[in-house]
């Protein structure tokens, strides 16, 4: 396995206060990487690092290097439009555009250009839909309103709308936060399918769902990566006394 | 008294006085429209004047304030969107915003004339357009331009940020996330605010005064380079300039012009409620 994503010596700032604290790990190609810790660790902040997202926050500052495929994201030649495209983000909570199923799926491939209408985007939006496990609910109402589906479903649409721009990463900010248990298990199947054409990093609360769903697993603490290891490992024999409190629920 | 007894008679009076706002704008109505209705007909709106201004129709005035109507709209929305875009998408905590902000607030409260004396200094003088339709509407157009720039901006604004933000996530550009994502959803407030900026505009009579403002034409004009009568300022000039002006072709005007100026509000707020009823996040 090769690393899609090296992170070396990063550090990250909201203004004066120090985010992420001399990262350094390697997110493996074609595995699911989940991110833990308690709120206000760094892990949301060290995920919309990958996609440079923060930069659209003011007085944020990184130093270090992200590595994607071996070239820095935080070069000053990289276009941030370009790296978007090939680090897609699903977020918290099911977030379509007030818009149709389809147009929600098509906005992506539109805009940057892989597809402006017709066959060629109609077959780009069944593909995503099939790719998310939603094309079955929704091939006969393509044109009915995103917002009509319930969550699982909205959240599975922005899956595939994350997908129809053909990215390489996929960052999931707790992607089944706001979902139910049927729903969330949904998910699970769905990034396990996903992970084998896509690496896929993925923020979450629930320990569960890290222990059961992902390959390898680092865990924030105070804006430091206390730990990060395959998940196997890392919830079995945990090599440092703050991560085995923290997953055992002592600490946190 | 009781503080209960306090408590209601404070309510009685704040209502009392609260309706009492109301009474002038239903009594100017109520007077225009008894006065100036039975002007209204046909022959009225589409006749022009005759025999001194003393009888006939205001079809050239009509006219000439629906095409200065146009002419604003042309002027002021592009510069109003896109000053309203860069407040709200771009501009940055710095000194030229400050400076933005800062002419809009004043531009705001500049007096009506004042635009009239810069419209005839500016564009019928120092461009040389004369005075004609083109100086008219680009001296409207400028007045109007901060109610409409801060209503868009507020408009602009009212767009969650999250579809911002997905749409970043997606690899559109900033200006594609505006394009696409900002300004459908913004529109109809933004569409709000020209057309009140716009009933504002086809009621004023100073701005057109120097810059447009025919006393009476036998024409119509021909180009964007000829003066125009127009509904105010034809108003103004037969109620005061005009000796043995009928009272009844002024209550006629008055009523015509204020039909066009409530309909603008009744259309804005149409749209509006349509907009509330419609918004789907």
């Amino acid at each position: 396995m090769t690393n899609k994503i090296e992170v070396r010596d990063f550090n990250f700032y909201y203004g004066e206060f120090h985010a992420l604290k001399g990262l350094n790990l390697a997110i493996r190609e074609h595995a699911i990487t989940a991110l833990i810790g308690p709120s206000g660790c760094g892990k949301s902040t060290f995920l919309r690092c990958l996609n440079r997202m923060n930069d659209t926050i003011r007085g944020t500052r990184a130093q270090g290097e992200v590595l994607l495929d071996g070239a820095n994201i935080y070069a000053p030649a990289v276009d941030v439009v370009e790296l978007r495209q090939q680090v897609g983000m699903v977020f918290q909570r099911p977030n379509p555009f007030p818009q149709s199923i389809y147009d929600n799926v098509a906005f992506g491939p539109r805009v940057v250009g892989m597809a402006a209408r017709g066959a060629e985007l109609d077959r780009i939006v069944q593909e995503s839909l099939e790719g998310a496990a939603l094309w079955d609910e929704v091939k006969h109402r393509l044109r009915d309103h995103a917002l009509d589906l319930n969550p699982g479903q909205q959240q599975r649409l922005c899956i595939a709308r994350t997908i129809a721009v053909k990215p390489q990463v996929i960052l999931m900010d707790e992607p089944c936060s706001a979902l139910d248990p049927v729903a969330t298990l949904r998910v699970e199947d769905l990034m396990r399918r996903l992970a084998a054409e896509y690496t896929i990093v993925i923020v979450t609360h629930n320990m569960q769902q890290a222990a059961r769903a992902s390959d390898y697993t680092g865990f924030f603490w105070l804006g430091e990566l206390v730990e990060f290891n395959a998940t196997e490992t890392l919830f079995s024999t945990p090599s440092k006394p703050l991560t085995e409190a923290y997953i055992t629920g002592r600490r946190g | 008294m009781s503080r209960q007894q306090t408590h209601k008679l404070a309510v009685v009076v704040l209502t009392a006085v609260a309706a009492i706002v109301v009474i002038p704008i239903i009594l100017v109505i109520l007077y225009v429209v008894w006065q100036g209705l039975p002007m209204l007909s046909w022959a009225f709106l589409t006749e022009p004047p005759r025999n001194g201004m003393t009888e006939g129709g205001i079809m050239p005035a009509l006219l000439g304030t629906i095409i200065l109507t146009f002419g604003t709209a042309i002027v002021s929305f592009p510069l109003s969107i896109a000053t309203a875009i860069y407040l709200a998408e771009y501009a940055g905590d710095n000194r030229l915003t400050r400076w933005i902000r800062m002419a809009i607030v004043n531009l705001a409260g500049i007096p009506s004339i004042v635009y009239g004396l810069f419209g005839l200094g500016m564009f019928v003088l120092f461009l040389g357009f004369g005075t004609s339709i083109i100086a008219g509407s680009l001296t409207l157009g400028i007045m109007t331009m901060p109610v409409v720039i801060s209503t868009a901006e507020e408009a602009i604004l009212a767009v969650p940020q999250q579809f911002r933000t997905v749409s970043l996530s997606l690899g559109a550009s900033r200006w594609q996330t505006i394009r696409y994502q900002v300004l459908p959803h913004a529109l109809p407030g933004i569409i709000t605010g020209i057309i009140l900026g716009l009933g504002r505009a086809a009621g004023e009579t100073a701005p057109i005064l120097f810059t447009v403002a025919a006393f009476y034409l036998p024409e119509l004009p021909r180009s964007i380079f000829d003066q125009t009568m127009a509904l105010p300022y034809h108003l103004y000039v037969i109620a005061t300039q005009v000796p043995g002006m009928p009272l009844q072709i002024q209550y006629g005007v008055a009523l015509v012009l204020l039909l066009i100026v409530l309909s603008f509000t009744l259309v804005a707020t149409l749209v509006r409620t349509q907009m509330r009823r419609r918004r789907e996040w």
